[in-house]
């Protein structure tokens, strides 16, 4: 596999300059005999039709809720970041830039990074001209707040709702080319797969959701945004139920290379798992962590209530291990150590795997009043789901996994491996290195989306022979019937068990064998237990009604398919990296105080995978990671 | 912590496509963890349907917190059911009796046909958004994001009005199927912001006129949208729709349109 990541020479600063200048442009009189297809409408996908759409490309757009409003970003809660400096403590572009490729534990490029910091202001720009309600001071400029540990108030929020306000800007953009024209949206589709002639992405095949019709959609470049596949560790995730890597490993299966698929991020502030019924794990803002107290009692096994439990028999172990970040550890720290307290019997709750984050301290410092304010939402949240009050008991909280960073690898042009297929969003692997920084993927989404897709697709459109392909084309004849052989092969298994409970036995097994806190020979153990699930899966499959209908349970059964599929991919990078960095703990790689240990001389580089066909290992390449303006250190905390 | 369960009979409208007339099939529904949300409870009756080989109840919903506004039934009478600002995904089976019936239908209104069972379809507000819930402006045209000042107060009323997640319940809850709470949301969100006053006229007589022809009813100020909203988008945005509406007929360089009809009612709200 080529992994040519084409960064542009030159200094950091003016790389992207230097890249837009070399990339040929379309003509605006051309732009609208080209039609782009984009899959997916969070963030990545909205912003990117309605930049694509303004230019006057024609748009075809395709995601798989009943509107594009729906898309996950949705639920992003915390806010945004951008190097705008207006708090005047002293950001700027390169601490951004600094401060996200550290957090990422460098292992992302320095060139893609550096052009997030760079673009981030002209988001808050555009935001607020579409009419995003930010938070604002009483003199009506913008207000900010630190979020996910960092030391300068960079974040840009609505209240704990930041995802929404901008995925519904997103949608406003997109709703109005839609309605000049530029925009044909297709909701209630799924894509089954991509349509590859000569080597180029020109298509896709799609499933409505609604009739179960199979179609063919024809363009000239495909761009997916189809977010992360947290989903894979369904239940123990943030993820919204929808959430799946099918689009992803489709392409993966027609040649695009998958990059560093083990990096996932596990959010410490979760609500805990309190029944096998329960869908998913709710996300419990970090903003959380500025004001509560993070503890288990000091004895294994204790059962008193938290409010019996005296000062001196409580371990604020947070506050203990790193005195200088104490409660706003990273998140992959703050992970692990909760993890770590459960294991030697101090969890707490009825299932032991849970810690409490206590406010009554913050109450007595602030008042009551104080912390509704500042928490009145996510307080009311977390008692509608468990029926109890945090102002008079702790909150119960337990990581769960919440974003991938990983995803189909991209060269700066956020261009897969397949010519034609570009990649954003949660979806591709390209800026969070091993671990993201709070407030940063709403920014990377917008970016790819509203600032560099627009110029790096003109670039490749511009220069490529590209020949009239439509929809009869026998590459899309082929991919059809691919997708209906394998809907059928779904339906006649006729077995006794729902797609659902798969999902489940799925998620408890990677997330048992492939979560916090890795080591071989759990990995090997996992990689077993996975291929056993999925040849079960394909015995004992039931699934109701058919095709030809709207059928969630067929849905399902697709989605849980490619998940069974990929999860082992997961584990062979995770395998494979001989390291612990960031979110990725191998037991056997840390230092003595029990912290993740790089190996820079062997691990600096992307794990890309490419697929070698059915029952086939798959290929693995690298793309060596060069820093020449960062240097390396070990992320300390304490 | 409660690992209590309790019994319950389901009657849910079953109906297999927007051509079939659809009835209420009963289900027992037993051994449900009351610290189930409603959608986890309709999950383990859909689980034990499939493993009997019998068609699960369709249901749409995908981020199960609250914040998309996919979910969404009418619960004993009650879009989202019967606790106060709360979606039916956040609705929690703790709020159930051992023993109850609890019916359970499809949001119902001209403008959503149903798709199957419980899962309509509710593109039309889609399409009220499109006639003009939108600031024109291109990527890269925006000027400095601090060189245009908000009053505080204008921007967290906005936020209010812009926090509507589309759900349409309020359609659902209105005698007239009418949309007014959900537009009216969408035009004060941005009428209060500088940034969206210079299309303000035009978006709302577009927007209003979207929903009339899209086929929403009339809004005569039965004020129940507000009452089942689960985001508490409150009425007083009525009011402000219709102080644009008429502010942008009475400048409006144009034809004066004519107030589309029932809309003399929901005027005289805006006039108080
Ligand atoms: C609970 C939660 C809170 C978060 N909070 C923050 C935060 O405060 N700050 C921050 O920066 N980040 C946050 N994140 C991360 C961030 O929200 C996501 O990474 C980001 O929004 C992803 O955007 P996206 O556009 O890539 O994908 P998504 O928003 O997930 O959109 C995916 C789209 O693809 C479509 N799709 C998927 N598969 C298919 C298919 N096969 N066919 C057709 N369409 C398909 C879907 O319909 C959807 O439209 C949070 C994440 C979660 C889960
Ligand atoms: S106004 Fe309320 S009820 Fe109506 S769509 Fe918006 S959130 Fe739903
Ligand atoms: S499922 Fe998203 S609001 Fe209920």
């Amino acid at each position: 596999m080529q992994l040519d990541a084409k960064i542009p020479g030159g200094p950091l600063e003016t790389k992207w300059d230097r890249q837009r200048f070399e990339l040929k442009l379309v003509s605006p009189a051309n732009k609208r005999k080209f039609h782009i297809i984009v899959v997916g409408t969070g963030l990545a996908g909205a912003s990117a039709s309605a930049a694509l759409a303004e230019l006057g490309y024609q748009v075809k757009t395709f995601c798989i809720q009943d509107t594009p409003r729906r898309a996950h970003s949705i639920a992003a809660q915390g806010g945004i970041n951008a190097a705008k400096n207006y708090p005047n403590d002293g950001d700027s572009i390169w601490r951004l830039f600094y401060d996200t490729i550290k957090g990422g534990d460098f292992r992302a490029r320095e060139g893609n990074v550096y052009r997030l910091a760079q673009v981030s202001n002209l988001i808050i720009d555009h935001c607020v001209a579409q009419g995003i309600p930010f938070a604002r001071e009483y003199g009506g400029l913008l207000a900010n707040r630190s979020f996910g540990g960092a030391q300068v108030s960079r974040t840009f929020y609505a209240k704990g709702q930041t995802g929404q306000q901008l995925l519904l800007g997103c949608y406003s953009a997109l709703s109005r080319q839609v309605a000049a024209g530029q925009v044909t949206m297709l909701p209630r589709r799924e894509m089954l797969d991509l349509v590859l002639v000569n080597g180029q992405a020109r298509g896709i095949v799609v499933r409505n959701l609604i009739t179960g019709a199979i179609e063919r959609h024809a363009a000239h470049a495909v761009v997916l945004a189809t977010g992360g596949y947290g989903n894979v560790f369904q239940p123990f995730t943030t993820n919204g139920m929808g959430s799946n890597v099918g689009a992803a490993w489709r392409a993966y299966k027609r040649g695009a290379g998958f990059a560093n698929p083990c990096f996932t991020q596990i959010h410490p502030t979760c609500i805990p798992m309190h029944g096998d019924y329960q869908s998913k794990l709710t996300l419990m803002s970090e903003s959380l962590r500025n004001d509560g107290r993070v503890w288990v009692p000091k004895q294994a096994g204790d059962q008193r209530r938290p409010e019996d439990i005296p000062e001196d028999e409580r371990d604020y172990y947070l506050e203990r291990i790193y005195p200088s970040f104490g409660n706003l550890s990273p998140r992959d720290i703050a992970s692990r150590a909760a993890k770590f307290q459960c294991d030697q019997g101090k969890g707490v709750g009825a299932t032991g795997r849970a810690v409490y984050l206590d406010f009554a301290a913050a109450i007595k410092r602030l008042g009551r009043a104080e912390i509704e304010a500042r928490y009145g939402n996510l307080f009311q949240m977390y008692e509608k789901i468990t029926g109890e009050d945090p102002y008079q008991t702790p909150m119960m909280i337990y990581p769960a996994s919440h974003y991938a960073m990983g995803g189909l690898w991209v060269d700066y042009n956020l261009m897969s491996t397949i010519p034609g297929l570009f990649v954003l969003g949660e979806a591709n692997f390209s800026d969070h290195g091993a671990n993201r920084l709070g407030a940063s993927a709403l920014m990377q989404g917008l970016a790819d989306g509203y600032f560099i897709i627009p110029y790096t697709i003109g670039g490749y459109l511009a220069g490529t022979a590209l020949g009239e392909v439509n929809e009869s084309h026998q590459a899309f004849t082929d991919a059809e019937m691919e997708v209906n052989a394998k809907i059928n092969r779904l339906f006649q298994i006729r077995g006794s068990r729902s797609a659902a409970s798969f999902q489940i036995d799925l998620g408890h097994i990677m997330w048992e064998y492939c979560g916090m806190s890795r080591n071989d020979a759990g990995l090997q153990k996992g990689k077993q237990l996975v291929a056993d699930l999925r040849q079960e899966f394909w015995e004992n499959l039931t699934l109701p009604g058919s095709t030809g209908e709207f059928n969630q349970s067929l849905e399902k059964a697709s989605r849980v398919a490619d998940f069974l599929e990929f999860a082992e991919l997961v584990i062979s990078d995770a395998l494979a990296r001989r390291e612990s960095c960031g979110c990725h703990f191998n037991e056997a790689f840390q230092t003595e105080e029990k912290e993740a240990k790089r190996d820079d001389a062997q691990m600096c580089h992307v794990a890309v995978w490419e697929y070698a066909g059915e029952g086939h290992e798959p290929i693995f390449a690298k793309e060596p990671l060069v820093f020449e303006f960062v240097k390396l250190v070990e992320r300390s905390y304490k | 912590m409660s690992p209590e369960t309790i019994n319950l009979t389901l009657k849910v409208w079953r109906q297999h496509g927007p051509e079939d007339q659809g009835r209420f099939i009963t289900y027992q529904a037993n051994d449900i963890p009351t610290a189930a949300s409603f959608l986890e409870m309709l999950d383990i009756v859909n689980e034990r349907l499939i493993v009997e080989g019998q068609d699960p109840i369709a249901f749409d919903h995908d981020c199960r917190e609250g914040i998309c506004g996919m979910c969404g039934a009418v619960i004993n009478g009650r879009p989202h059911g019967p606790e106060k600002e709360t979606t039916l995904c956040q609705l929690h089976m703790r709020g159930f009796q051992d023993g109850d019936t609890i019916v359970i239908e499809p949001f119902r209104a001209r403008a959503f046909p149903v798709i199957k069972d419980l899962a309509v379809d509710r593109r039309a507000l889609d399409k009220i958004i499109q006639a003009g819930g939108f600031i024109s402006v291109n990527t890269g045209q925006a000027p400095e994001a601090n060189s245009l000042p908000v009053p505080k107060s204008n921007a967290e009323l906005a936020f209010d009005a812009a926090t509507c997640i589309g759900c349409g319940a309020c359609v659902a809850a209105c005698p007239n199927a009418s949309a007014m709470l959900f537009v009216s949301a969408k035009i004060s969100h941005l009428a209060l912001l500088p940034q969206g006053r210079p299309e303000a006229a035009k978006r709302a007589l577009a927007m209003v006129a979207e929903m009339d022809r899209l086929g929403f009813g009339n809004c005569t100020n039965h004020k129940e949208c507000q009452v089942e909203c689960p985001k508490g988008i409150n009425i007083t945005n009525i009011a402000r729709l219709n102080r644009e509406f008429i502010k942008a007929a009475v400048s409006s360089p144009e034809e004066i349109p004519v107030f589309p009809a029932g809309r003399p009612e929901a005027l005289q709200m805006g006039a108080k």
